[in-house]
């Protein structure tokens, strides 16, 4: 059994405070959000062995306090941005999930029109800019949106969703230098999940340097977090939102996270021999939809008949989705041509 | 490199011509656009590196960071990925960047978010964002600029969805083809040549633009249709002229744009000549001169009285050194050359 990359975390352990800090609404909306995403993403990759949805994939299953927790700190009007993992951002972002999964299914009222696919969900009204499939693509771009925001004098802030693959691409740190010598109201969020498909960081990037660490070279205020604790995700979020709104400038976040299954596609593909099935059984003991929700359990937060509530909703709204990206319109030859060119 | 400017200005104020109007020099017109787009509309921002340095892009940025400040006007670190996404980024955020480059050559550092992101993102998100990004430079050639400092890429983004590309070769162009693309809701290339900066012209005061995607004709004539845009098209213009005497005439094509290509003009006039000479400042095949003729083929083959010729780079990179320069870039007579075995044939 070969743990390479342990959870480094405390669980819940030392949450009370935290916990305290938020109304029992609020808390018990970050699980719903968290738990929302664990069943669409569990119900897409149910379906996809269907082969109607024909794009690539890549679940977030693993990740969700990630997602959530940076997205609970930004508010609607905040711009959002990320890569190829779309999902989680999407949805977290509040990203309308019927237009998430028209587009999976290749339909005219897909998110983008059947233009982008999985790897391009994008909702404006909710300040989800768009991604990129280029990995760090999306980066200067939200760098760029920040240049706006601050250009026009507009309270916004831009995030960006990053993995730690990114941050061996240059124009990340042609990014960074520019927010930091700037001062741009941006917040990279690095989802640091250990591989970059099946390549493990540490034939990526040399052992014992960690990436916050750099970006605080580059003059961000940088910290590292615990990805699967969707509190911590949002605490530290919401300080560099906050500092970015205020006027001091770009922060850098990573967040340890681990995702559950392959790069792309369903299932766990931990059998062909890049990792160990055991270390993901081992992040899995450290399930951040269920460790928290046993948290909130415990500082009776939310009650065992809340959580069969939610899970109705959510069932509930998943079939409607689907029946409704089922059922929509395939775009025609005639929509391929239109918007070649701005008018 | 002073003297490189001087030998420029030499070969430009040698012929030049008095022309109706008032007359402003080639960068005194990019100046003017520039300076006439930030006035007009506070999104519109100036970026590049040494943009404000004293010899401010070759002239065409002197003066616009004092007279509209830092935050609009600025220079930048050397980054052309990460600045061309930053620009792509703020341009899909409302504002209207107009990024400049001494040369072309950097541009190549920044494919990734030309091609992939710039110009993909409005028909990718169907329709949902525009990127009104201006994209300038110009093309160097000479005084040892090399393999590296010399390269007119224009044919490797001509097949690239999204994008425009505009050449222009008159200081009304330049001005008004810059007013345009700085309008324009889609990504713009702005390709000028340093040989064309030195020249005078005829430049109307205040906003006006030159329609992206229309050719026109510089001269009207009957034996043989010249089709290219910028310095190789005045080039071939030049050649033409030295041939008058010979009682040769030619439709000039200057197609201003690349992309989107003005068909009509092109087959309006090949259809009149039934001859083809198309020129470019860059490498001949696989790019302008091989699509432009790929058009005619392709439309009025019926109409050719002689094969198409075009006259590019060769497939090589460009020289240093003087000597194999001569050798490697098209002459006045290679123009003509090409022009007489084009009625020959």
């Amino acid at each position: 059994m070969v743990i390479k990359f342990p959870y480094q975390g405390s669980d819940f352990t030392a949450c009370g405070d935290l916990v305290k800090q938020h109304t029992p609404e609020f808390l018990r909306q970050l699980f719903y959000q968290m738990l929302r995403i664990r069943r669409i993403e569990e119900a897409v990759e149910n379906k996809y062995h269907q082969d109607q949805m024909k794009t690539p994939i890549h679940l977030v299953i693993g990740q969700e306090a990630a997602s959530v927790g940076a997205c609970s700190a930004l508010k609607k009007s905040d711009v959002l941005y990320c890569g190829h993992r779309t999902h989680g951002a999407y949805l977290a972002k509040g990203g309308d999930l019927k237009g998430m999964l028209s587009e999976f299914f290749c339909r005219l009222n897909g998110c983008a029109g059947s233009r982008g696919g999985s790897m391009h969900l994008m909702d404006k009204s909710v300040g989800m800019a768009g991604s990129s499939a280029i990995v760090a693509g999306a980066v200067p771009i939200a760098t760029g949106a920040a240049l706006s925001i601050q250009m026009k004098g507009e309270e916004h802030v831009s995030c960006v969703f990053l993995g730690d693959a990114a941050t061996e691409e240059g124009a990340v740190w042609e990014s960074l230098n520019f927010a930091a010598l700037k001062k741009l109201p941006i917040v990279y969020f690095c989802e640091n999940n250990f591989f970059s498909v099946c390549t493990p960081l540490e034939e990526r990037q040399p052992d014992g340097v960690e990436i916050y660490k750099k970006a605080a070279a580059f003059g961000l205020h940088s910290v590292q977090v615990d990805g699967s604790n969707v509190l911590a995700v949002r605490q530290a979020v919401a300080a560099a939102v906050a500092r970015a709104r205020s006027g001091e400038g770009p922060s850098f976040v990573e967040a340890q996270v681990y995702r559950w299954r392959g790069h792309g596609g369903a299932g766990d593909d931990s059998d062909s021999g890049y990792r160990d099935p055991a270390e993901v059984a081992h992040w899995q003991k450290h399930c951040p939809v269920d460790g928290y929700a046993d948290l909130l359990l415990g500082e009776k937060r939310l009650s065992v008949q809340q959580r069969e509530v939610m899970e109705q909703q959510i069932n509930d709204e998943i079939n409607a989705a689907f029946q409704h990206a089922e059922s929509s319109p395939n775009p025609t030859e005639e929509d391929l041509y239109t918007h070649a060119y701005c008018n | 490199m002073p003297w490189s400017d001087a030998f420029i200005a030499s070969q430009q104020t040698a012929d030049r011509q008095p022309v109706a109007g008032r007359e402003l020099s080639y960068t005194e017109a990019l100046n003017e656009a520039l300076t006439l787009a930030l006035a007009l509309d506070p999104n519109v921002f100036v970026l590049g590196q040494g943009i404000d340095d004293p010899s401010s892009m070759f002239g065409v940025t002197k003066g616009l960071a004092e007279q509209f400040g830092a935050p609009r006007v600025f220079d930048t670190p050397l980054s052309e990925e990460g600045l061309t996404g930053i620009c792509t980024g703020a341009a899909m955020h409302g504002l209207r960047p107009v990024y400049c480059h001494n040369r072309p050559d950097f541009l190549l550092l920044a494919f990734n978010q030309i091609v992939n992101h710039a110009a993909k993102t409005h028909y990718m998100d169907n329709g949902q964002t525009h990127v009104p990004l201006v994209i300038w430079s110009a093309i160097g050639r000479g005084w040892g600029s090399g393999a590296q400092h010399s390269q007119a890429i224009q044919g490797l983004l001509m097949s690239v969805p999204g994008l425009k590309i505009v050449m222009p070769s008159t200081p009304y162009d330049a001005k008004g083809l810059m007013l345009a693309a700085i309008a324009d809701n889609n990504p713009v290339l702005i390709f000028e040549h340093r040989w064309l900066m030195k020249q005078y012209g005829a430049v109307p005061e205040g906003i006006y633009e030159v329609p992206i995607g229309k050719g026109v004709y510089r001269e009207r004539g009957s034996d043989l249709s010249i089709i290219g845009t910028s310095h190789a098209l005045a080039l071939a213009q030049q050649a033409l002229g030295s041939l008058k005497t010979q009682g040769i005439s030619a439709d000039v094509v200057d197609l201003r744009t690349l992309k989107p290509l003005d068909h009509q003009i092109i087959l309006e006039s090949v259809k009149k000549t039934g001859r083809a000479l198309i020129v470019d400042t860059g490498w001949a095949i696989g790019g302008v001169c091989a699509e432009v003729a790929c058009v005619i083929a392709e439309n009025c083959p019926q109409s050719l009285k002689a094969p198409i010729k075009r006259v590019g780079l060769p497939d090589l990179p460009t020289p240093a050194g003087d000597t194999l320069e001569q050798y490697y870039y098209p002459s006045q007579q290679t123009m003509s050359a090409a022009i007489l075995e084009l009625l020959e044939a």
